[in-house]
């Protein structure tokens, strides 16, 4: 896959759709273009978050730890990003991301991300409003799951 | 040192001086002997003199004399020569007269020289002899530039003025007083004038240059301040740049040089007002001369012919007169640099000679107790560290010094090191005083390390060996010109006072090392790397050095066995996709284009980066190959690319280090370039620019920059090329390129390309690693290690140790103290840069270490957490410099003291 096919997966992220394809490109060309077998972690709970990964090809699940072991708690598909949150917090990683099948990924540094955001309001502004829209998806579920009880 | 540079010079050339002395005066008689010849040749043979008579003839070389009482003797009657022949003759006489003085000159002149420089070595050797004998205190008020600066540039006129020391004054004194002499016997009253005048000379100048000599000391103490404060930013760089306070360095510098400026400019005035005065006083003579003695003759009291015989005389005595001022002068310049260096290196409290004389052969153990009698060791600002302390550590005891923060047990630690010295009371090993004990003693029997970590530039190695090098233990055997070569260093070593000591001899003390010889001393330097937790460090600097082949010939004879084990490896663990070996016959996807048509390393500048595409040879395989044009294609794609993505980016941004292809600096460049080259048809485009071009298609690897450039078809014309380029190489570049070879060694790689010998994919994010990790498995596997570990131990640690981390100098410290095997082994909070797991851990290691074979060295060991006490025999708390708990672990933590309350 080259470069500008990747410029337009990005463009179907949601997260990036707002960017302009120059400025994809450059994201693009600065992250690392990776590649997992089926089973690979790609990161694991606990661990430091230094990048975000964009799927190009390929599924993964994401796996939280509990008392009887990992649990899987949902699944990625093309055009999805994952591992972001880690990085915006400075925190270690909340799940573990294990590739189903093989995958292509792109890997974006977290300094570059952080650099990309102060860079590029539009991007950031993007990322707020899908965070925000997270909140009060999780909100509306938190009432729906209070108000069940 | 002696005071006076007058009488150290005499003191150590006096033989010297005299030996010149005689050889100038017996050097006068050829020199006048050359006056004379001049005028028999016109006289005689040229004018005819004593050749009146067609066929006469003179005796030639005719010895003969006029003694006193015994009348004429002739001891030679001479040739007989003709006309003709004396001419001949008496030219050949003069031009064997001008060899003889030729010969002279540069006999005096060459003794001159060599004897200041054996002088200067001498002074030298002497000043860093006193700086190795200096007290401790001394180093915290010095700053190291300064002294170097007094060593290296101050004595150096000194060497000049050496062989000029008393000859000058002797021969330019006995001319002048000659001068006068004959001025006198022509006139005494005009030669009165002359003398009075040289009397004012003497007295004036010398007082005038008084002002000259206090600016001479100025401009000497300024420079070295300057020194001093350049070697200060140099050392404090980084709270330089942490501060802002570059400008503030800035203004500080400038002020010094504009002082500097001043005072230089001051004695520039005066030197050449003085000059000036001496000139107008030398000329005011002659003026003299011709008034008064005019008056005179006028007056009829002089005759003519006396007046102008007084004149000619004169003009022998402004010559000598003049340089011996000017000589008086250096005299006075270099008698002040001296002093003053002098001054600065006569400290009180000097250690004295016999401790620390060479000592070959190895002390006897220290088996009694080392310690502290009624101890008080201040600060420099007279400030109690340690307070009438008295304690006592037995041989074998392992002790934890534990220190509230004004405690006193780093200062108790240094005294034991002898690096802070009592100001009452005394450290003892058994009853004598420890500052009494050659160093030869407590530098092989005792070891010290402190956070506080000096490493040398120098290599790893010889950082870590640095301790054992006591003295010269074998003497090297030299044959031939290596042989005379070091009868010359040993003889001229001992003419200027230097020791003859071979620093080519092996100076390692392999037996305090618990070894044999250098075949065994790796085990035991292996251990102590372990024991303090650096063996890692040092293998991945052995993997990103490259090798030095003449000592590591195992690793190039083993390479082959290597790379199959690691092939080998990479299949058994399903990781074979992770490396892309070189193959002769392929392209290598994750190497560069550049590396793929090279497929060697570069040896040597010809062929490496930038300069690859330019060169004409590598350029004309790319053009048989039919490559020249599709590259630069390839070359323009990837400006534009790279222009596209990273124009509008400021230069400092982050991103830039992404880019392969070009630095930041050099976007503009290529902006106008492309802009230039834009519709030219390929071959309108000069040479120069065409390896611009190409060589950014040199940097390309297509799994990773992902532009779309490769295809199969240029693949395969670039291994093509690749096999042209060797099939023609032309043998003056044989050495500028190692070929890659599956059977061979690349000496201008790395060991951890070598084992490679491919390239890691660059698609999977944790390759490198695991291959790393990979790799030492195999090396151990293959008994290789051990190999690996040498070639880090030859990485250069750099200027005081600053290519290291804090944490990795410190270990390297702990490592070389225990490496000599001490019986008092003496750690002063040796690890505060490790975190406290990793202090631990080393802590653990060394006591066991040190422990190893038997041995039971005493321990002192300043902890920086109480909480590491728990390791030792016993535990000694330190409370504003008192010693406030001396007990086991268990019985202070069974007390409810000071110990107690830090544990917590």
């Amino acid at each position: 896959m080259l470069l500008k096919d990747e410029v337009g997966m990005l463009q179907r992220v949601p997260l990036f759709s707002a960017i302009e394809p120059t400025k994809l490109k450059l994201l693009a060309f600065t992250s690392d273009r990776v590649s997992y077998s089926a089973g690979q972690i790609l990161f694991r709970q606990g661990d430091e978050g230094d990048a975000a990964y964009v799927i190009l090809s390929g599924r993964a699940d994401i796996l939280v730890d509990s008392d009887s072991g990992p649990i899987k708690v949902a699944e990625l598909e093309p055009n999805s990003i994952v591992g972001e949150i880690a990085i915006l917090c400075n925190s270690s990683r909340t799940a573990t991301v294990r590739a189903a099948s093989p995958l292509e990924a792109l890997r974006i540094r977290k300094d570059h991300f952080l650099r990309l955001m102060r860079e590029f309001p539009e991007m950031t502004i993007e990322i707020l409003r899908v965070l925000a829209d997270r909140l009060s998806h999780t909100t509306a579920d938190l009432i729906d799951a209070r108000s069940a009880k | 040192m002696e005071a006076s540079l007058a009488r150290y010079i005499w003191t150590h050339t006096k033989k010297q001086q005299l030996w010149i002395l005689m050889i100038v005066v017996l050097s006068m008689i050829p020199y006048f002997m050359s006056f004379d010849l001049p005028k028999l040749i016109v006289n005689g043979p040229i004018q005819g003199r004593g050749f009146e008579q067609p066929g006469a003839t003179q005796p030639f070389m005719r010895l003969h004399y006029n003694l006193p009482f015994i009348g004429e003797v002739q001891f030679f009657s001479g040739f007989q020569l003709d006309r003709e022949e004396t001419l001949f003759a008496l030219s050949l006489v003069f031009l064997l007269l001008v060899v003889i003085n030729g010969l002279f000159k540069f006999y005096i002149n060459t003794y001159k020289g060599r004897l200041g420089e054996r002088m200067l070595r001498r002074i030298r050797f002497d000043l860093v002899d006193r700086v190795l004998r200096f007290p401790p205190v001394y180093f915290k008020r010095v700053k190291s530039a300064e002294v170097a600066t007094m060593v290296k540039d101050e004595v150096e006129p000194l060497g000049g003025f050496i062989g000029d020391a008393f000859l000058q004054p002797v021969l330019l004194g006995g001319q002048a007083l000659t001068a006068m002499l004959f001025i006198m016997i022509q006139n005494v009253w005009l030669g009165m004038i002359a003398v009075v005048i040289v009397a004012i000379q003497i007295v004036l100048i010398p007082r005038m240059r008084r002002r000259l000599i206090v600016l001479g000391r100025q401009r000497q103490l300024t420079a070295r301040a300057l020194s001093g404060r350049v070697g200060e930013i140099v050392d404090g760089i980084g709270a330089v740049h942490v501060h802002d306070t570059s400008n503030y360095e800035r203004a500080d510098i400038a002020a010094r040089l504009g002082l500097i400026f001043k005072i230089r400019f001051d004695l520039y005035q005066w030197k050449f007002m003085v000059k000036f005065l001496n000139n107008f006083l030398a000329q005011l003579t002659p003026f003299l001369f011709y008034m008064i003695g005019g008056y005179l003759v006028l007056q009829g009291r002089l005759d003519v012919g006396q007046l102008v015989a007084v004149i000619g005389a004169y003009k022998d005595l402004p010559g000598p007169m003049k340089e011996l001022i000017d000589w008086d002068q250096d005299r006075q310049d270099v008698q002040v640099k001296y002093q003053q260096v002098v001054e600065q290196f006569t400290v009180e409290g000097l250690i004295a000679p016999k401790i620390g004389v060479l000592t070959i052969d190895d002390p006897d153990p220290m088996t009694k107790p080392l310690s502290a009698i009624n101890l008080s060791v201040a600060d420099d600002g007279g400030a109690m560290l340690l307070n009438r302390i008295s304690l006592q550590v037995k041989p074998g005891e392992t002790v934890a010094l534990v220190s509230t923060a004004t405690g006193g047990a780093e200062a108790l630690a240094e005294a034991f090191a002898r690096l802070n010295w009592p100001d009452s009371g005394r450290v003892a090993s058994g009853t004598d005083d420890l500052l009494e004990l050659p160093e030869a003693v407590t530098g092989r029997r005792m070891s010290y390390a402190s956070s506080d970590v000096f490493l040398f530039q120098a290599s790893l190695r010889d950082n870590l060996l640095y301790g054992l090098k006591h003295a010269p233990l074998t003497s090297v055997p030299y044959d031939g010109a290596a042989a005379d070569q070091h009868r010359w260093n040993i003889h001229e070593a001992r003419r200027s006072g230097n020791p003859d000591l071979d620093i080519h001899s092996d100076w390692i003390n392999y037996a305090s090392a618990g070894a044999t010889g250098p075949h065994d001393l790796f085990e035991a330097v292996r251990r102590v790397l372990d024991a303090v937790v650096l063996s890692r460090d040092i293998l991945d600097l052995g993997l990103r050095s490259s090798a030095d082949l003449t000592r590591h010939t195992e690793l190039a004879r083993r390479i082959v066995e290597l790379r199959a084990a690691l092939r080998t490896r990479l299949e058994q663990e399903g990781l074979s996709g992770l490396v892309v070996p070189f193959e002769p016959g392929a392209y290598n996807k994750e190497a560069t284009i550049g590396q793929n048509l090279l497929f060697g390393a570069a040896a040597g500048p010809e062929l490496a980066d930038r300069a690859l595409a330019a060169n004409p040879y590598f350029a004309s395989v790319l053009r048989q190959a039919g490559l020249d044009r599709t590259l630069y294609e390839m070359g323009l794609e990837i400006a534009k690319q790279a222009i596209e993505l990273f124009a509008d980016l400021p230069p400092d941004h982050q991103f830039f280090q992404q880019l392969a292809f070009m630095s930041a600096e050099e976007i503009p460049a290529y902006e106008t370039l492309l802009q230039r080259l834009k519709n030219r048809p390929y071959e309108a485009v000069s040479e120069n620019d065409r390896a611009m071009i190409v060589t950014l298609s040199f940097a390309y690897i297509e799994p990773r920059h992902r532009f779309g450039l490769l295809s199969d078809e240029l693949m395969s014309k670039i291994v093509a090329a690749r096999n042209r380029f060797y099939e023609d190489l032309p043998p003056e570049m044989h050495n500028a390129v190692e070929r890659y070879d599956p059977a061979k060694y690349i000496a201008a790689a790395t060991v951890m390309d070598n084992v490679l010998f491919g390239r890691v994919g660059n698609n999977h994010p944790d390759a490198p690693d695991r291959i790393r990790s990979i790799v030492y498995d195999i090396l151990d596997e293959l008994g290789l290690y051990g190999e690996l570990l040498d070639v880090g131990l030859d990485f250069n640690v750099g200027s005081g140790g600053r290519r290291l981390t804090g944490g990795q100098r410190q270990k390297l410290d702990v490592a070389r103290a225990l490496l000599k095997r001490p019986d008092f082994l003496i750690l002063n909070r040796p690890l505060s840069a490790l975190d406290q797991r990793m202090q631990d851990k080393v802590l653990r290691n060394v006591l066991e270490e040190a422990r190893r074979d038997g041995h039971s060295p005493a321990i002192v060991w300043v902890v920086t957490n109480p909480a590491m006490a728990m390791m030792f025999d016993r535990v000694i708390v330190f409370d504003s410099g008192q010693l406030a708990e001396d007990g086991t672990h268990e019985t202070l933590l069974a007390g409810n003291g000071i110990f107690k309350e830090l544990l917590s």
